[in-house]
């Protein structure tokens, strides 16, 4: 089984998280000055990257706690995990 | 026209008395439905937190997966501002009030959710053996120590589990979960007999 690192809890089974999408996505501030292709943009645009992607992830069935992780969608590798609000670490330094 | 609203509510009868009642005895892995607890949620920050600990006799445990525990009373650390407090035995109401007294405007939230679970005790030599056939943690005494909870999974329910000693465990579930939980609890420990 997959074991996700919870920043509070540490070494957790798969089983516990729930995806919660790709991070580091900033709801506008001000929504009604956006046009539909900029709305859409951000409701519906992601990156999908293959390789290193940032991602929250929700340790729900244990501290109830977003959270946010860099996970490799070819080998389904978590690179890291860290605290929302926290910038995303630098990738290159924490290459495996 | 019936008025039901001043009839008083039956005590909640445990969904494991029928259960717990033909288990069989199992040394090395003994089941026991865990007699009615008064269970409050709280949550708030640092200063509420503080407040709450006094008021309820049982500091609020501030490191990750802990819990404290005072004259029988046991508090649960769930999350950075989440914490159950378990008083076995006692009326809720009365520790509601004093938490509720204690924290006045303080900003907080306190849930009186004694009815939502049940506990089970699952303790013996190979309590942790049967626990790992529905819950993927490792319960070794080094990665899960004694004073260590947490939520987690038991097959495809949610439970807090707790443990108060190396070979018990305590787990708290939701009631229309308990059936099911004890029956696989069941299950696993039979090879015991």
């Amino acid at each position: 089984m997959l074991i996700i690192n919870c920043p509070w809890c540490g070494d957790r089974p798969e089983i516990e998280f729930r995806y919660g999408g790709e991070a580091h996505i900033a709801r506008p501030a001000d929504p009604a000055t956006l046009s539909d292709e900029e709305w859409a943009e951000f409701l519906y645009n992601r990156t999908n990257p293959k390789g290193r992607h940032a991602e929250r992830w929700r340790h729900i069935h244990g501290c109830g706690r977003f959270f946010n992780a860099v996970r490799d969608t070819v080998s389904d590798f978590f690179v890291a995990t860290y605290k929302p609000g926290e910038p995303r670490p630098d990738l290159k330094e924490t290459q495996p | 026209m019936l008025d039901i609203s001043r009839r008083p509510l039956p005590p909640a009868a445990s969904p494991l008395d029928a259960l717990a009642g033909a288990a069989k005895a199992v040394p090395a892995a003994s089941l026991r439905a865990l007699p009615a607890s008064a269970r409050l949620a709280f949550r708030g920050g640092e200063r509420a937190a503080g407040l709450a600990g006094i008021a309820f006799g049982v500091e609020l445990p501030r490191e990750a997966c802990r819990f404290n525990t005072a004259s029988g009373k046991l508090a649960l650390w769930l999350g950075p501002d989440e914490w159950v407090l378990l008083a076995p035995g006692l009326d809720p109401a009365p520790l509601f009030e004093g938490i509720e007294a204690s924290l006045g405007s303080e900003p907080h939230a306190l849930v009186d959710i004694s009815s939502r679970s049940v506990g089970i005790e699952l303790s013996g030599a190979r309590a942790a053996f049967v626990l790992n056939q529905g819950c993927p943690l490792d319960l070794s005494t080094a990665a899960f120590p004694v004073g260590m909870c947490t939520r987690t999974i038991f097959a495809k329910s949610e439970i807090v589990l707790i443990r108060t000693a190396p070979d018990a465990f305590q787990i708290d579930v939701w009631r229309s979960f308990a059936a099911y939980v004890w029956g696989l609890l069941e299950e696993a420990r039979r090879e015991f007999e």
